[in-house]
């Protein structure tokens, strides 16, 4: 019998609940860290970049309007089918570098990172809200509101877990997120947004793109319909200690200052992701507080 | 593309003998439409590349033919002056936006409408004729009309009889259009088709024809109240009507298209087809209008792109 000829995966964009390719037409090829070539991965532009924030936009009020127990169980969701496909995550992690059990490791705390965050949509209301006392007749409450549009540039080297990490705590509130994945290892976050399409999660609450950083990054920085900026994924970046080829942290936070766009600095060493969070500050991160004066009734 | 090759050697479809006969015979005669042909050209223009200075020429002739409009069954005076204070200067951080051409409102806004726009260059449209639906008597309809003159329109939009003219009353339609041009007068004149209840493209030529001879200013596509509207492939059956008809008789027409344009890119589009069909000459408010409420803001934040290099957002362009 004839061999057979393996079928390749076409790593494709996730724009608005759909697998289109790059606007540019553009690809790069995703190699493993020995040079194995592993995939062709959609290299996209910033008119993806633009239509990807267009998506985001239109779909941030539904997602912000649907109740906090809804996006717990969209989020609960992710986790279960993230689960069920358990061996392709780990396989892409290897193939990316880790060893079996990391990426098996890395691949059971990401289903309890989103479990995690599932959790917190109906409850950290609760906690980061409040019943102030006023010198008034007046009922005075203070809750959390999500922001809009949150930029998220992945972290580099934790790509699954991490892309988790950053993109599930900006959704428990109800923004809406466009996220460039981890530059050199995207296979996982390629994956991930196969997952999205299938599990109840409304097209253009998620968006991923692959590519550039450095291209794309400021882009987004300046985009005066993106409401947060996460830098996280600046830390570790490749070549980034070579003058010349920096992505340029400075520069991006001044053109998101310019569209008053809140910015999370990139830290200076990549969090260790497989730490469960203490709290609910990546939540809050892209959370405004509203506070409501309401009359008292007699 | 070359002219429409009409029967007869170009007989001038002005001087049909006005009898019900003739005029439909005329219509009837008409070439049909090539469909696929149409959509395929219409799909091939599309694809053209505007870039930068042409983007922004072209932004700019959006907005200076457009009929910003408001038809809803909420519209009060005030929503009408704010949207004439936008019509006037459509971005207020920036003056060298041009005005649009026209505000375009229902008869009983017209007075406000034109309070806030006097002297100002921007001229006031209205629907008229029971817009939309055109179910109404005759006398209703020029009624409307006249009502909406003497409030001081400087355009009027109407609509046609879509039912006399799907069961073939032609010459019925023809009247209807011809009893109106005669209250406006000197008041331009739209005669709205609305292309989405016509159903074949053969009837949007036809009935593009009819207005024409009927004495329409302007052909125009729809109402916005039924969809589909404006789409490209019928945007360029009415452009073709308006070129042979101008071939023949030497007399140019105006086409306004309407409804359904939200895009930039979808108004440039609607541009490039009149560019290839009529030329450079069309774009300009006298004879070529686009018909829109929402795409303004969609056209100021392209531009806003174009000036500060960064995408714009939606909540940075005031609403009308």
């Amino acid at each position: 019998m004839a061999e057979r000829i393996p079928v390749l995966r076409t790593a494709k964009l996730f724009i608005g609940g759909a697998f289109p390719r790059s606007e540019s037409g553009r690809t790069f090829e995703v190699v493993a860290p020995d040079g194995t070539f592993l995939a062709n991965a959609a290299l996209a532009s910033r008119k993806d970049v633009r239509d990807a924030v267009v998506a985001a936009r239109s779909a941030q009020p539904g997602w912000a309007g649907a109740t906090a127990f809804n996006r717990g169980q969209v989020l609960h969701r992710i986790a279960e089918l993230v689960e069920g496909r358990r061996g392709q995550f780990i396989d892409e992690l290897r193939a990316h570098g880790a060893d079996e059990h990391a990426a098996a490791h890395e691949v059971d705390a990401t289903v309890d990172r989103l479990i995690w965050y599932a959790g917190w949509t109906d409850k950290f209301a609760q906690v980061a809200g409040s019943v102030n006392p006023v010198a008034g007749p007046f009922f005075n409450v203070s809750v959390p509101e999500p922001i809009g549009v949150v930029a998220i540039i992945a972290p580099q080297a934790s790509a699954l877990l991490g892309l988790v990490s950053v993109v599930a705590p900006a959704l428990v509130a109800g923004n809406t997120v466009v996220v460039v994945a981890s530059q050199q290892r995207p296979l996982p976050a390629v994956s991930l947004t196969e997952v999205l399409a299938t599990s109840d999660v409304p097209g253009g609450v998620v968006n991923v793109l692959t590519g550039q950083v450095a291209e794309l990054a400021p882009t987004l920085a300046g985009h005066l319909d993106v409401d947060g900026l996460d830098l996280t994924g600046l830390t570790g970046l490749p070549g980034a200690s070579d003058a010349g080829t920096d992505v340029d942290a400075t520069a991006l936070e001044a053109a998101a200052a310019e569209g008053v766009t809140r910015v999370l600095a990139a830290p200076s060493v990549e969090p260790d992701f497989l730490r469960t969070p203490r709290g609910i500050e990546r939540i809050m991160t892209w959370c405004d507080i509203k506070t409501v004066w309401h009359p008292k009734g007699t | 593309m070359s002219a429409l090759v009409l029967p007869g050697a170009a007989v001038d479809p002005r001087e049909l003998d006005g009898g019900e006969a003739s005029l439909t015979g005329f219509l009837r005669s008409l070439p049909g439409v090539d469909r696929v042909g149409l959509e395929a050209r219409t799909a091939r223009l599309a694809t053209r590349s505007l870039k930068h200075d042409t983007k922004r020429a072209l932004i700019d002739v959006a907005i200076s033919t457009m009929d910003l409009t408001t038809l809803e069954g909420a519209d009060t005076p005030s929503r009408v002056r704010s949207l004439c204070a936008r019509a006037l200067r459509p971005d207020p951080a920036d003056a060298s936006v041009p005005h649009v051409a026209a505000v375009c409102v229902y008869p009983d806004l017209v007075a406000t409408a034109v309070d806030a726009l006097a002297g100002s260059g921007v001229l006031v449209a209205a629907v008229a004729t029971a817009f939309p639906s055109g179910r109404a008597s005759l006398a209703v309809k020029l009624a409307d009309t006249g009502d909406a003159i003497d409030a001081g329109a400087d355009e009027i939009d109407m609509v046609i009889d879509r039912g006399a003219f799907l069961s073939g009353h032609y010459g019925r339609v023809l009247e209807e259009i011809r009893a109106v041009k005669e209250v406006c007068g000197d008041v331009h004149l739209k005669v709205i088709l609305e292309t989405g209840e016509l159903s074949t493209y053969d009837n949007v030529r036809r009935a593009s024809w009819l207005a024409l001879i009927a004495g329409a200013d302007v052909i125009k596509t729809s109402t916005g109240k039924v969809s589909p509207a404006a789409t490209h492939p019928v945007a360029l059956v009415m452009l073709e009507a308006v070129r042979d008809f101008h071939l023949i008789t030497g007399e140019p027409r105006g086409v306004k298209v309407a409804g359904g344009i939200r895009t930039t890119k979808d108004a440039l589009r609607h541009l490039v087809l009149v560019n290839e069909t009529l030329g450079a000459d069309w774009l300009t408010p006298q004879r070529y209008r686009i018909g829109a409420s929402g795409l303004l803001t969609d056209l100021l934040m392209q531009r806003q792109k174009l000036t500060t290099g960064v995408y714009g957002s939606a909540d940075r362009i005031t609403l009308d």
